[in-house]
């Protein structure tokens, strides 16, 4: 069966290459060209998703090469598709590695994809790119976490719900698997700490691509009459957000009433969507395409003219690969190499613009600090921002709240050159280990 | 809040007393005015507290466009509009008397921005201004959102409200606004006492919220009755609760009665295993967008019935597909069934990349004409209209169908190639065709089937393998080759699977289902409904 997918895969990545996909000229001998793999899913359930950070990606090493390219070379990109199949990923991860020789690779979107080639990763000593944000709980040497890590994306969402909108209920609704699961643990953990009692926390979990959703939304309707206010923070991922807001939006359940905070839905889900009924629902994220600043508006306008659609919208995980792949190209210049492990060394506190206006740093942990922003979903499928850190928030990997991560720290700079060293007992190789 | 509930509600007072004190229309506008200079959600409030503290029935207009995102400042001369997007443009009104005031592009306005909390305030000051409203919809709006935020100083208003009211339903709700604002204030033991009574003679979920919270924090006899109606109302509403998991039950039985119904044709009547059924659904929902862009761009009026077109055209376009599919691959694989599968796997693998590489991997919208979106309230039941058609819907096809198969000369001929092939041929049955065609039909109901998911579901190139397991699921539990069977089979999976999920969960009460239907067809093989004779053993 695997073999059909592959094999259908390999048409349909034919018949990419066929219609246009820009690569940089095959005339020039391999010498010349600096190679970086783009490994996002082009077909199965995570193509709505992960196609848009492919373009993302040779739309910057375009824009790259205009710029004259990096250390004297042109890049060029190597372009897989895992297929939304995650034994698939690291497959294809190892091909980009060893046959391609890519000097770093940008790629993967959920968590089981990324566990999935950390091994590999690992193994063969090169980089990733990881540009979405996710549960938190780990650190790698090769690996640099560009999205958000728990503490930059739902526990500020949290607190606004509680400070702005005064919700003393919660329901914590997600997609059964990894990233929801986890995240939740940390939320309950969170709002146990801030005295929010049990029973005014419901846990709902439900299948991927879930559809029928009038049960729940009912049960959150119910859950939210007790007399106190009601917020959902949803960890729903994919194609289940469009029928669980159309739901809503059916049965009657406006924000000013229930608020739904979503942590994967952004301006790309919601291009396929009638956002009339979701107006003033929120999004907690790190950039909005509606954020105001000169960089983001001269970003959203070659890439725009870069994909010839003046619909074409942009979101999180998109700023995310561009701060990760500026990050990259500075670290490189720092080290006059694309050696990985010189790379790793330079990378630590390189500092780049981000889309809203500030910078991100590479912090030792190989995650970044990031402003944290609460958007309000409006009728034209866009977020108006209406709440955002003050500063920028460092990433943290392993999260405080929870009891066996508390005292684990990540530091990948020498000495300690450690994903997970225990500051109580001062020995590196606490949870997870380092390929977990 | 508190500060604002009672502006609000001393305003009410005045305006019921004197009957729509209008402030000076200069006045207004010097206030309207200020909106220009608010530069965050703080600012704007404020300049809403204002106007809803004039009590003047012409900021209704003006609020209400503003909680929808509809009140613009012009970047030239800072006036404020109330205005509606065309496309680039906006169609600019006065805000205050309506009157048009010319044409504006987008970029030189500048709209005034809402958050949740500022649309809540906004709720609150329209709920006190309308209260007087001429049209009792509009009342009775008012009377809910009081109801909703039940405040002690609004009483005095109710009062009035509740003396001048003609119509009997929206009076019930201005009482039992007043009862919840009774609850609240520190009015007599006897008059909560008639308020906890007229509270649990409302009996639902927002009634039970009131009374949960007075509950908590009443006293004596107060918080005995109080308890009294908790539990009156929790057990009505357990009843309820029995009758919404039916019907939801049911909805969600038509949904897989729906995407089974083609697959009962082609592998149940056939007895061919396709694994491309999915796709002919995902074709019926892109035929849908197809036609609703279509329609949108030619004839956006007709934008309501965008659907009814699109029944045929789905019907056609996956018929077609399903016709080529038979001519081209599953007519040489004939009792071959592990050779079919992976066949027509390969197909589903080829349409989904085809569609994808036409239409792109993102979710397509397709709209919802207003006669579909929303609920219907039917006692503690709320019945959304898009389920209610999709049920509907459902049953005309499946009636139809059973027609086209029990009383058609064509229907008949499907029954006798797939009873006994070779009689049939010697009948002078064409049986190539009569293959063809059945399979043509099943593929083209799974089409009209995705003209009814598309209202449902996402829109995307993975739309139909969310519903191929299902649909065998279904299929086989109710007994292949019967059409009666798949419908008592999607039914009873769909109220199974509605009873578990409030106890269970979504995730473990598929399982549930799952773990039921193969102890199942342990016991029974054939289904619920098996078919039995020689017939079968053929």
């Amino acid at each position: 069966m695997r073999g059909l997918v592959t094999g259908w895969t390999m048409t349909a990545m034919a018949g990419l290459v066929a219609a246009g996909v820009s690569f940089s000229a095959p005339a020039q001998a391999a010498d010349d060209t600096i190679k970086v793999g783009v490994l996002h899913s082009l077909s199965g359930t995570m193509a709505i998703s992960e196609t848009t950070l492919k373009d993302t990606m040779l739309f910057l090493i375009e824009e790259q090469n205009k710029k004259g390219g990096l250390l004297g070379k042109k890049l060029e990109a190597v372009v897989v598709d895992p297929a939304s199949d995650w034994p698939l990923f690291a497959e294809k991860a190892r091909q980009l590695i060893e046959q391609d020789k890519v000097a770093a690779v940008f790629g993967c979107w959920t968590s089981s994809s990324r566990k999935s080639v950390l091994p590999v990763f690992e193994e063969l000593n090169s980089l990733l790119f990881y540009p979405v944000q996710y549960e938190g709980e780990e650190s790698q040497r090769n690996v640099f976490y560009t999205g958000a890590a728990p503490n930059q994306q739902a526990i500020p969402a949290v607190d606004y719900l509680m400070n702005e909108e005064g919700v003393q209920r919660w329901v914590l609704a997600g997609t059964d698997y990894v990233y929801p699961q986890t995240t939740n643990k940390i939320l309950q953990a969170y709002l146990a700490s801030k005295g929010v009692a049990a029973e005014d926390i419901m846990v709902n979990y439900t299948p991927f691509g879930h559809s029928d959703w009038q049960t729940i939304v009912s049960d959150i309707k119910k859950f939210g009459s007790a007399g106190k206010k009601t917020a959902v923070v949803s960890t729903i991922n994919g194609d289940a957000n469009v029928p669980f807001y159309k739901e809503l939006g059916n049965q009657g359940i406006k924000a000013e009433d229930i608020p739904v905070v979503a942590f994967s839905v952004g301006e790309e889900e919601l291009a396929g969507l009638d956002t009339t009924p979701l107006v003033g629902h929120l999004a907690a994220w790190n950039y909005f395409q509606s954020v105001d600043s000169q960089a983001n508006a001269e970003f959203i306008s070659a890439w725009k003219a870069y994909t010839k659609n003046d619909k074409r919208v942009t979101n999180d995980p998109m700023e995310a690969h561009v701060i990760g792949f500026n990050m990259w190209l500075k670290a490189v210049e720092k080290a006059g190499t694309t050696d990985p492990d010189a790379v790793i060394d330079a990378i630590v506190g390189v500092s780049v613009p981000n889309l809203s206006g500030g910078f991100s740093t590479m912090m030792p942990n190989h995650h970044i600090t990031k402003p944290v922003l609460i958007g309000e979903i409006q009728a034209d499928g866009q977020f108006e921002t209406v709440w955002q850190t003050a500063g920028l928030v460092v990433g943290d990997e392993w999260s405080d709240y929870l009891e066996d991560s508390k005292n684990l720290i990540a530091d990948w700079r020498a000495p300690m050159s450690c994903g997970n060293f225990n500051v109580a007992t001062g020995k590196c190789g606490g949870k997870g280990g380092t390929t977990n | 809040m508190g500060f604002l509930r009672k502006v609000v509600a001393a305003c009410l007072i005045v305006a019921a007393t004197l009957h729509g004190a209008a402030a000076d229309e200069a006045d207004l506008r010097l206030l309207v005015a200020k909106f220009a200079a608010a530069k965050n959600f703080q600012a704007t409030e404020a300049v809403v507290r204002e106007l809803g503290a004039t009590g003047d029935p012409a900021v209704e207009k003006l609020l209400t466009a503003l909680s929808q995102g509809g009140l613009y400042v012009r970047k030239g001369d800072d006036a404020v509009f109330v205005g509606d997007e065309t496309g680039q443009d906006v169609q600019l009104r006065d805000p205050l008397n309506g009157a048009p005031a010319g044409v504006a592009a987008k970029a030189d306005l500048s709209k005034v921005k809402v958050n949740n909390a500022l649309r809540r305030v906004i709720r609150d000051a329209l709920g006190g201004l309308t209260l007087g409203s001429k049209d009792p919809a509009v009342r009775l709006a008012a009377a809910d959102t009081m109801f909703r935020n039940p405040d002690p100083a609004a009483i005095a208003a109710l009062d009035t409200a509740i003396a001048g009211e003609d119509v009997t339903s929206v009076k019930t709700r201005l009482e039992q606004a007043r009862a919840a604002a009774v609850l609240l204030s520190d009015l007599g033991e006897a008059d909560k006492m008639t308020a906890i009574d007229t509270l649990s003679a409302r009996a639902d979920q927002d009634a039970l919220s009131q009374l949960t919270r007075f509950h908590t924090s009443a006293q004596g006899a107060l918080r005995d009755a109080a308890g009294a109606a908790v539990a009156l109302i929790h057990q009505r509403l357990a009843l309820w609760q029995v009758a919404q998991n039916v019907w939801y039950g049911i909805s969600l039985g038509s949904v897989l009665l729906l995407a089974a119904i083609g697959l009962a044709i082609t592998f149940g009547v056939m007895g061919v295993i396709n694994m491309a059924h999915g796709e002919m659904v995902m074709l019926g929902a892109y035929t849908t967008f197809v036609v609703q862009q279509a329609i949108r761009a030619l004839a956006p009026n007709l934008f309501d019935w965008s659907l009814a077109v699109a029944l045929p055209m789905a019907f056609l376009v996956a018929g077609a597909v399903g016709l080529a599919i038979e001519r081209g691959i599953i007519r040489f694989l004939y009792g071959r069934p592990l050779e079919t599968l992976l066949a027509t796997w390969g197909v589903s693998l080829i349409l989904q990349q085809a569609v994808r590489t036409i239409f792109g991997p993102t979710n397509q919208e397709v709209g919802t004409p207003p006669w579909m979106s929303g609920s219907l309230q039917l006692g503690q039941l709320a019945i959304t209209w898009n389920r209610l058609c999709i049920v509907v819907f459902c049953l005309a096809v499946f009636a139809l169908l059973l027609w086209v198969m029990k009383r058609t000369r064509w229907g008949l001929q499907m029954r006798a190639v797939t009873q006994n092939r070779r009689m049939a041929a010697s009948m002078g049955i064409r049986t190539p065709w009569v293959d063809a065609l059945t399979f043509a039909l099943g593929s083209g109901i799974a089409g009209i089937a995705g003209v009814a998911l598309s209202q449902i579901d996402n829109v995307s190139p993975n739309f139909g393998q969310g519903y191929i397991i299902d649909s065998f699921m279904v299929v086989v539990f109710g007994g292949v080759g019967n059409l009666w069977g798949t419908f008592v089979g999607a039914m009873s999976l769909g109220i199974l699977n509605k009873f578990l999920e409030p106890y269970a969960g979504a995730v473990l009460g598929k399982i549930i289902v799952l773990v039921l239907i193969i102890l199942f067809i342990q016991k029974r093989p054939r289904g619920l409904f098996a078919l039995k004779g020689r017939a079968v053993e053929a």
